[in-house]
């Protein structure tokens, strides 16, 4: 059987610097599988490339058979995403932000009708669906996000970082709800996260990038017997050693800054 | 079809949402309409040019949907970096419908922000010559409205930051309004000022406005309606592409 996800020898050069560097990884339906680095490490660099938002430079890339670059919108359809940044509309309410979604992505209206009503209750928003947006906590937003990333039952769910900025108790929650789907919608999981005991708890299968390169692949109790240690932070940081990545501070950083003191506008 | 229809419908939501904003972007036309429009008035008329306020009322109109239009344009900076541009740009939907949706939501926006100037203009005392002519204005509002929102999506979509919004603010939007005739008649301007009057689009859209509203015109109403066409035409082709070219 083909697997859901098929990188093969996949490379991504900015000019001179090599942000993802010939890694390869499959990963078969139903599987949650985690992708951990230090900052910088190439991980949303990937996420990208399989989202059909970044090109490779060179290698193979397949999405349930199929080729981002060439078969654009069929990739498109077949995958749900949460970003790192919220990219919800807050002016709208959670109701019209999910109308939006499924009208994209040309999901039948009675299927969407019925099926925003099934996850909304799902991620208990229910009540709150004719609120706007801007007036959630993170911890509902991030659940919106991924109930609208999930509206046009996907095959695969991309989390990149998703719990970032959330409080134990809706990461707990959040993550329940991400393995209970994965059950019952046999969806694919892809995720990234700076939280060891999170992708300990949830993913099946975790590789470990680092300068662009993987260098470790495997269960979670793999990477700890491999690494002879206790806990995946111990495992994470044996693998990837224990200097501080600092990245320089892009344009959406600077946003960010700027977003922050604006934060009541939206 | 439903995509353009759907982004156009958010923007007209955010619109009536936003009821502080709306206010507050009444708040500059009104000024200029009544510090300028009286203000000016006493000097304009010893000049045997009649009344001030007449006069500036339609560039007033012009100015409102100017500055929404690039402005629902440059927005696009704010989704971009954080939101919900990459919800539409990960979604089965050409980027030209997106890009479309977008620009036909903005312009809509600048048409109703510009209907209410009218009725601002109206209570201050502006009386249009013929009401008969009052929908040939409103089609010079579309014209404008669009024209500007597509430029506004164009710069939107190579802006990277704030800074470069202060930049666009002062070197292009300003220039476009005060070059415009606009606050003054277009006729024995300095020669350079009146080639860049020329080159500035919005002076047709003022023209074209001032002749259905008050019937003093510059140009003349069918070479408004082609220039405003023309670079219509021409802006919605330079956003689609720079639109396409986004990447995050």
């Amino acid at each position: 059987m083909n697997p859901m996800i098929r990188v093969d020898n996949l490379v991504k050069k900015f000019g001179e610097f090599t942000a993802v560097n010939n890694i390869s990884f499959h990963v078969p339906k139903g599987e949650i599988f985690a992708f951990l680095g230090p900052n910088g490490a190439g991980k949303t660099t990937t996420i990208k490339m399989l989202t059909t938002l970044l090109s490779p430079t060179s290698g193979r890339l397949e999405l349930d058979g199929l080729d981002p670059r060439t078969h654009q919108h069929d990739v498109r359809q077949r995958f749900g995403i949460v970003f790192q940044d919220p990219s919800l509309d807050g002016e709208l309410t959670a109701y019209e932000n999910m109308e939006l979604h499924g009208i994209l992505y040309h999901v039948p209206r009675r299927i969407r009708l019925e099926r925003t009503e099934q996850l909304l209750r799902l991620f208990e928003l229910w009540e709150r669906r004719n609120d706007q947006v801007k007036k959630f906590s993170g911890g509902m937003k991030r659940r919106l996000e991924i109930a609208r990333g999930l509206l046009h039952t996907p095959k695969i769910l991309f989390l990149d970082e998703p719990t970032l900025g959330l409080d134990p108790q809706s990461r707990n929650q959040l993550w329940t709800h991400a393995k209970h789907l994965n059950e019952t919608e046999q969806v694919t999981v892809f995720l990234t996260t700076h939280y060891m005991d999170e992708a300990d708890r949830v993913a099946h299968r975790i590789a470990v990038i680092d300068h662009g390169e993987i260098v470790a692949i495997g269960s979670p109790q793999d990477l700890k017997a491999q690494t002879g240690t206790e806990s995946l932070e111990d495992a994470f940081l044996q693998l990837t050693g224990s200097t501080i990545r600092d990245e320089t501070a892009g344009a959406a950083d600077q946003m960010r800054q700027v977003a922050k003191l604006w934060s009541g506008r939206r | 079809m439903s995509a353009i229809y759907i982004l156009w419908l958010r923007e007209l939501r955010r619109y009536t949402r936003s009821r502080a904003q709306l206010v507050a972007s009444l708040g500059q036309p009104l000024l200029y309409l009544l510090a300028l429009g009286f203000g000016l008035g006493p000097v304009f008329q010893k000049a045997g040019q009649g009344s001030y306020l007449q006069f500036v009322a339609p560039g007033v109109i012009a100015m409102t949907v100017l500055f929404t239009a690039v402005f629902s344009g440059i927005a696009l900076l704010w989704d971009r970096q954080f939101g919900f541009l990459k919800e539409t740009l990960v979604a089965p939907v050409p980027r030209l419908q997106v890009m479309i949706g977008k620009t036909l939501g903005g312009a809509t926006v600048a048409i109703l922000q510009g209907v209410l100037v009218i009725i601002v203009c109206l209570i201050a005392g502006f009386r249009p010559v013929s009401a008969a002519k009052l929908p040939f204005a409103v089609v010079f509002m579309i014209l404008i409205a669009v024209v500007f929102a597509a430029l506004g999506t164009a710069i939107g979509s190579v802006l990277q930051d704030m800074q470069g919004f202060q930049l666009i603010m002062n070197f292009l939007v300003m220039p476009i309004f005060f070059l415009s005739g606009a606050l003054f008649p277009l006729d024995n301007l300095p020669s350079i000022l009146s080639v860049i009057t020329r080159l500035d689009p919005l002076s047709y859209g003022v023209d074209g406005l001032r002749t259905m509203l008050v019937g003093i015109s510059a140009f003349g109403p069918a070479a408004d309606l082609i220039i405003l066409a023309a670079v219509g035409a021409l802006f919605l082709g330079i956003g689609s592409y720079l639109f396409s070219k986004i990447q995050l």
